[in-house]
């Protein structure tokens, strides 16, 4: 097996053209698992670790961007404006794994209990990708993530990183597991509110086989804060028949399976109740004027 | 009594471990660590099959891959073919028939481990496969096909005390489940065989019982007991995996066959099939007592899956089922237990050892006669302990200390912690942790007290015994003590204790373990709560003999010659139990009781446990730092049970062979442990003291699991509890 050790974006995208078949490591949390159980030995790796172009992140334009060697413990520390991906960070695994493990992992791996990614698709983000032939280029989450452990990188391209409209709400991720840290999600839960655009979205993880957007429970909450005058004035009651239908349809959403960490039954009462909850702390959040 | 000859660092203080140090400095060399030049690597094949007829193995691909040095199956076995703590019915390399996914099928050697896992890819067994049976109550029904030929009953026994059926006031009835609990020792099985010069071998191992594997190795290896040596290496916990053998005899086949050094070290995925598990439990319980709360009558049934081999299910299922009545003074009852065979991957020894099962189902019945009587739960317990001259169903009266009484009120005399506002909490420390799933939405707070009891030693008759030797002499430093026995530290703490012991007994600072190996007398397991009292029995009888003849010398200062002494500690024997469960079966007892404060997020079913007591019944500390380690360590492992610890089996498979889904607690999930010792000595122990590894273990997933029925008033009856129990899904 070759370790390749690019110590640039360009000198990596060149290595990984010349030898589509590497594989890319960034922190490695999910591929030494891999390595580890004997399931994967790729003829090639290439290590990014050491290309810092990527382990970086900005905003312009009301644009954020979140390379792909950003670690979680970074994220944690570096962007405790962006809520909901900070709780979702810190819910991955334990502080050694935050300090190795990646948004770009965690998209490349493409599994629904990817910790971030619920975040992600709740904040419609796209994923950046470039190739040395090709350039880049942007696909929408859902046009990246085609299934579970399916994205649509081509074999001579890499993760650049993430990119999405900053949105201006409150918002929230939780996990569901079966201890109390240290867990793959049973059910994870993104809710963010974007004022501007009036929308309310809800991205679920652990309950399908990809990241699923609850949208009728979406379109049903933005409706009922259209009408009850909810959006032009955050201290109108949003009624609780409202937000029960509300968790009840994000609960529908689900399309979960029994196995080993979770009963279906239980995932989806999980996913009603975290609708539940997450709706009702952003609309609380939105009754407090912004500057507590 | 010697305890008063107070020394520096002796009993009774809480000394510093001997092997602290190297350990956290990472210096300490476990078994994992061991290597020698020229040595080869080994890997096993397992079957995949929970039940399936071996047509045919062909190994010739694998032999002649480069770097393999050795492909070996049952025919290579010179020796005897199986092996077993108690009856030897386990093949060293499945012989023609596959009993449970996971058994060794075939072995090999190369030059390095991954050469030696691609040759097992390489080796082709067909398989006719069968039906497995994978369900303990259908394994006892007449139509059930056979795990072996003489049935599926391991051991049933019977346990009739008075009249079971005599008449009470109130019955309360219950059927109760356990499920099958990985003992997940930090360190996977590994060891290091060594040829030796003279046609033996010399294994280097991480075990619980040197001498249990010895007895077992030569045998099958076909070698005189003098030629297999067995030496310890560092142990990274046990909890009682290590007490069957899982790759020693291999390691020692592959070594002897190519005349290399073998070293076979698991991974944690092969680790969940190489070794046994806790007994998963079902419990069927009925309690009549008076109205005031006396109890009249237990009856019960328990059965455990013993899976696919013997194993120690005798020895378990004839605890739980003596256990069954509980700490209690029962005048009649009807106790009955079976392990059954079946497809399952074996269970053996688990730390509380069918104890723990026991416990879970009759405090959950305390719990229900309390509420059917409008009684305190602690009161009823009160009522009905048992003390030093209670006779238990066995017909055994207890001749020692039985503090109950003393435990039940220390725990109600510790204060609750208090309550805590669930608003403005940290998400931390709620239900559900980091995962941020509530703001103390839901919350509701609940309260549950177990207590329960365990025997030390062995039991039903066999004797234990542990041998120590101890030399003293003098060089330029002054006096050093140097002590040997074949006790295994697995990380509990013996080698401490027996330093300490040394140092009471002999006034010399100076202490030096030698290496435990098999070149003295069995020292017995390091399980069953029984070290501290065995071997610590032995070496303080030992240091007594050279400290008679220092003092028949005329002191230390005139000691020219090296002094030596050997002695062996017997426990008081004990006996079988007859047709109907009564005799003399155990040693001693140590109590135990536990309070569990758990808040449950019951919209969710997420538990976070708020605080756990334990009082202990110690007989006396002899480290109390070490004892509290005790404590906790169970009472974590204890949690683990009541609320996340499962090996989740379907069809005979495992499905949760690692630590990414087999969970275990976390410092987010284990609360503190107030620790309540209570001292008072056991007559005929050294020093008094009682073992303390296991009580905690009994108890706490008794308490965990009532605190769950409080604070959700749901019925619970089965542990691991799942969020879609506390939710009622």
């Amino acid at each position: 097996m070759d370790v390749l050790l690019p110590r640039s974006l360009e000198e990596a995208l060149a290595l990984k053209a010349e030898r589509p078949e590497a594989i890319p490591l960034a922190g490695g949390t999910d591929l030494m698992v891999e390595l580890n159980f004997g399931r994967l030995r790729p003829a090639a790796i290439i290590d990014l670790t050491r290309v810092s172009q990527l382990a970086t992140h900005h905003q312009e334009n009301g644009d954020v961007f979140l390379g792909a060697g950003l670690t979680y413990a970074a994220i944690v520390k570096e962007l405790p404006d962006f809520k909901p991906l900070v709780q979702a960070s810190r819910s991955v695994g334990s502080p050694q794994i935050r300090h190795r493990g990646t948004v770009g992992g965690n998209l490349g791996t493409a599994s629904p209990a990817g910790d971030a990614l619920p975040v992600l698709a709740a904040y419609d983000a796209d994923v950046v990708l470039r190739s040395q032939a090709r350039g880049e280029r942007s696909l929408p989450w859902h046009a990246f993530l085609r299934g579970p452990k399916k994205t649509a990188l081509a074999a001579d391209e890499l993760i650049l990183g993430t990119r999405w409209k900053r949105l201006r709400g409150p918002g929230s991720f939780s996990k569901i597991g079966t201890r109390n840290a240290m867990v793959i999600a049973v059910a994870g839960l993104c809710l963010v509110v974007d004022e501007d655009g009036r929308r309310v979205n809800v991205a679920l993880g652990s309950v399908g086989p990809t990241i699923i957007r609850a949208s009728q429970a979406e379109a049903q909450i933005a409706s009922v804060m259209g009408s009850s005058g909810a959006w032009q004035d955050p201290s109108t009651t949003v009624p609780d028949q409202a937000i029960d239908e509300f968790a009840e349809l994000v609960a529908s959403a689900a399309r979960p399976l029994d196995d080993v960490r979770g009963t279906a039954a239980y995932r989806r009462h999980g996913c009603r109740v975290l609708a539940r909850r997450a709706l009702t702390w952003s609309l609380n959040e939105r009754r407090l004027p912004t500057w507590l | 009594m010697s305890i008063d000859i107070r020394r520096k660092g002796g009993v009774g203080e809480s000394v510093r471990r001997v092997d602290g140090i190297p350990k956290v400095k990472g210096d300490f060399e476990y078994a994992s660590d061991l290597r020698r030049d020229g040595m080869l690597y080994g890997a096993t094949l397992r079957s995949p099959h929970p039940h399936a007829r071996i047509a045919s193995i062909d190994a010739a691909a694998a032999a002649a891959a480069p770097g393999v040095q050795a492909v070996l199956t049952h025919a290579d076995v010179p020796g005897k073919k199986t092996f077993g703590l108690d009856v030897q019915d386990q093949p060293v390399l499945a012989v023609d028939v596959v009993r449970y996914a996971g058994e060794p099928v075939a072995i090999v050697a190369a030059e390095d481990p991954e050469v030696a896992r691609a040759a097992l890819k390489k080796i082709t067994v067909n398989y006719e496969v069968h039906t497995p049976v994978t369900d303990m109550e259908r394994a006892l029904e007449p139509s059930s096909p056979s795990v072996h030929p003489q049935g599926n009953i391991v051991r049933t026994l019977q346990v009739i005390h008075g009249d079971p059926n005599a008449p009470a006031d109130v019955w309360v009835e219950g059927r109760y489940e356990t499920g099958m609990q990985d003992q997940a020792p930090l360190g996977p099985e590994a060891g290091l065989a060594v040829p030796a010069a003279d046609g033996g071998v010399d294994l280097f191992i991480a075990t619980q019982w040197l001498h249990a594997d010895h007895e077992q190795l030569a045998p099958c290896l076909g070698l005189p007991p003098e030629k297999v040596r067995l030496h310890l290496s560092g142990v990274g916990g046990a909890f009682g995996a290590r007490e069957d053998v899982s790759m020693q005899i291999h390691a020692c086949l592959l070594a002897l066959r190519t005349g290399r050094p073998v070293k076979m070290s698991y991974g944690r995925q092969e680790s969940f099939y190489g070794h046994v598990h806790r007994h998963p439990s079902r419990v069927w319980m009925r309690h009549g007592a008076r109205r005031d709360g006396t109890l009249v009558s237990v009856q019960a049934r328990l059965l455990v899956d013993g899976g696919a081999y013997t194993s120690t299910s005798p020895a378990v299922i004839g605890n739980a089922t003596t256990f069954a009545a509980g700490p209690y003074e029962v005048p009649n009852a009807r106790l009955s237990g079976t392990a059954v065979f079946t497809n399952n991957p074996p269970c053996g020894a688990m730390r509380g050892f069918g104890a723990v099962q026991a416990c879970f189902a009759y405090e959950a019945q305390m719990d229900k006669l309390a509420a059917a009587l409008g009684l305190d739960p602690i009161e009823l317990r009160l009522k009905n302990a048992l003390k030093t001259g209670s006779v238990l169903p066995t017909g055994q009266p207890i001749v020692g200390a039985a503090p109950v009484r003393e435990c039940l009120e220390g725990l109600r005399g510790l204060p609750l912690p208090a309550d805590e506002p669930a608003l403005d909490r940290d998400p931390m420390l709620l239900p559900g942790g980091a995962g941020n799933v509530g703001h103390g939405e839901t919350l509701k707070r609940g309260v549950g007290v177990a207590v329960g009891y365990k025997n030390l030693a062995y039991s039903e008759g066999f004797d234990d015994s542990s041998e120590a030797w101890v030399r003293v002499s003098v060089d330029g430093h002054g006096p050093v003590a140097e002590v040997k026995t074949a006790a295994v530290d697995v990380g509990q703490g013996i080698d401490t204790i027996v330093t300490q012991i040394v140092r009471t007994e002999l006034g010399i600072d100076r202490v030096l373990i030698r290496p435990p190996d098999t070149t003295i007398g069995s020292a017995g397991s390091s399980s069953a709560s029984r070290q501290t009292m065995m071997t610590g029995g032995a070496v303080q009888l030992a240091c007594q003999a050279v400290r008679a003849e220092i003092d028949a010398q005329g002191g230390m200062q005139q000691v020219r010659r090296p002094i030596e002494a050997s002695r062996v500690f017997h426990h008081r024997p004990t006996g079988k139990l007859d047709a109907n469960g009564q005799g003399d079966p155990h040693v001693s007892f140590a109590f135990g009781a536990a309070r569990a404060v758990v808040e449950v997020d019951t919209g969710l079913g997420l538990v976070r446990v708020v605080q756990i007591a334990v009082t202990q019944d110690v007989g006396r500390a002899l480290n109390p730092q070490s004892v509290t380690g005790q404590i906790e360590g169970g009472s974590a492992q204890g949690l683990g049970l009541a609320l996340m610890e499962e090996v989740a089996l379907v069809d005979g498979q495992v499905k949760n062979a690692s630590f990414t889904d087999y969970l275990l607690p976390t410092i987010l999930d284990m609360p503190p442990v107030v620790c309540v010792l209570v001292e008072e000595p056991e007559p005929g122990l050294p020093y008094g003291a009682k073992g303390v590894g296991e009580p905690s273990t009994v108890v706490v997933p008794a308490a965990v699991v009532a605190a769950l029925r409080h604070a959700t008033g749901r019925e619970l009856p089965r542990a691991p509890v799942r969020p879609d129990d506390l939710v009622g899904l």
